[in-house]
């Protein structure tokens, strides 16, 4: 059964709190990673690790650096 | 000893050991005696002969934020804790960047993480590994995420000597300060090795107790009945500073690190030179470069691991190059070993010896060993006289390495 987006959100918002210390409040849909949340591109690693773990979705290289805001990560775990 | 030399002190302290999560309750555990060494319950000590160790009294995982926790090895960890209360402990210095620098160092660096790392890699791929692994491997990590938090720009370094690396640390950094390249230096040595691997290793190499009876009663430095030494793990700082700099903003002085001797066995990789010789030359260097006689040092904090081989030889090389009065004592006894941590914490100890003029005793000394003319300490905590005294911290590690460090009463 397919995660909702709300799900999806929330499982988000665990991992970039359990990484960076963010409070998941703040990880909304409309959030830039790095004008907003001030993340990293290492950090983005992280959270592409433990994303692919949570959802079981791979996220190559080449197509994580396109993810720019929280809700490019939603669209793309949902496919 | 040239005498205008830069005159060098100690103005801040920080630990967490296997007694106690800070200096004020590791020394509280080392006066009353108290050992930190318990069985250990980890799922693979079904596979290694030795069944105990000096866990950490307070996990640095739980004391550090967790995404910063989760960054770095078990020994950055450590070392970090042990920095930041080493620098509160020295009033948060002020200081420019660019005068001040970081030596810190450990005997084995990250090898937790290179082991788990090794495991991630082989069972789920190299997309699974932390972007971090590398810096949370590398022996100059500790060093480095200091130098980071404090924003230390004079040169981090990572001295490394196996079990000597956290006295030389603490020597490099006095170097580093009379050379003129710093005003402030964080020093010392930090360790977590207690894993599976490297206690099989150690026992392999015949170092280790194997006492699992009694965890608290293995580490036994010049008892008859010792066999081998006891892992511990932790890490000990100190912030080190010119003394014009300290006197300059109002600092509270412990101590002066008044000199440091270093030598090399040339002999044997693990096996001590049974003449001490090598520990004699680093011991009587270290008393020359600070400027005092043999007489002058009330208090050795002997190396002493509980290791047959090692003990005694190291209080006969005392007893040749400071003499036989100097109250000698090894905190090992209640520590265990931290390896390349071990100089750091046992500088610490050293120094509050002197701030507070006390040794604590050496515990498990039951049956004093033949061959011994030093006065060491056990049974209870002796005082050390008023005045102007010197104490020495030795560490020396695989390799045959030694560092002897002097510390002056302020």
């Amino acid at each position: 059964m397919a995660a909702t987006e709300q799900e999806i959100l929330e499982g988000l918002g665990k991992i970039i709190n359990e990484i960076t210390g963010i409070p998941a409040s703040e990880v909304t849909p409309e959030k830039s990673f790095v004008d907003d949340l001030d993340i990293d591109s290492l950090s983005m690693v992280e959270i592409a690790v433990a994303a692919q773990d949570e959802f079981g979705v791979e996220i190559p290289d080449d197509q994580l650096k396109n993810l720019k805001t929280v809700k490019d990560v939603l669209s793309f775990i949902q496919g | 000893m040239s005498a205008n030399r830069v005159r060098v002190v100690v103005t801040g302290l920080g630990a967490t050991t296997p007694v106690g999560g800070d200096v004020t309750s590791t020394w509280a555990a080392l006066l009353a005696g108290q050992s930190g060494v318990e069985t250990l319950t980890a799922d693979w000590i079904d596979t290694v002969p030795v069944k105990f160790a000096g866990t950490a009294a307070a996990d640095p995982a739980e004391v550090l934020p967790r995404p910063e926790a989760r960054r770095l090895d078990r020994s950055e960890q450590f070392a970090l804790v042990a920095a930041r209360e080493a620098w509160q402990d020295a009033g948060a210095p002020e200081v420019a960047p660019e005068r001040l620098g970081v030596v810190v160092s450990s005997g084995i660096g990250g090898i937790n993480t290179t082991l788990a790392a090794y495991d991630t890699y082989r069972e789920r791929g190299w997309n699974r590994l932390s972007p971090f692994t590398v810096p949370m491997l590398m022996p100059n990590g500790p060093a480095a995420w200091i130098g980071l938090d404090l924003g230390a720009q004079a040169g981090v370094h990572a001295t490394v000597s196996a079990c000597a690396s956290g006295a030389e640390a603490i020597g490099s950094a006095l170097d580093m300060i009379r050379a003129g390249r710093a005003d402030v230096v964080v020093a010392g040595g930090t360790e977590a090795a207690i894993h599976g691997l490297n206690i099989a290793a150690f026992a392999a190499a015949r170092a280790m107790s194997t006492r699992n009876d009694d965890p608290a009663g293995a580490s036994r430095p010049w008892d008859r009945d010792r066999d081998g030494f006891v892992l511990g793990e932790g890490a000990g700082i100190v912030v080190l500073e010119s003394e014009e700099h300290a006197k300059a903003r109002g600092a509270r002085i412990y101590a002066y690190c008044a000199g440091v001797g270093y030598s090399a066995d040339a002999h044997h990789i693990t096996q001590p030179e049974p003449e001490g010789r090598g520990i004699i030359m680093a011991m009587t260097q270290a008393l020359n470069d600070a400027g005092v006689s043999g007489l002058d040092v009330k208090h050795v904090n002997a190396h002493a691991t509980s290791t047959p081989a090692g003990d005694v030889g190291e209080v006969q090389a005392v007893a040749k190059a400071i003499g036989t009065h100097p109250l000698v004592t090894s905190t090992k006894s209640m520590t265990g070993h931290l390896l390349g941590g071990a100089g750091g914490i046992e500088s610490v100890f050293t120094i509050k010896a002197l701030q507070e003029r006390i040794v604590p005793a050496t515990i498990n000394l039951d049956n004093l060993d033949d061959g011994i003319e030093v006065d060491l300490v056990y049974g209870e905590n002796r005082t050390l006289p008023e005045g102007d005294i010197a104490a020495v911290n030795n560490s020396f590690g695989f390799g045959g390495h030694n560092v002897c460090v002097v510390f002056k009463g302020a």
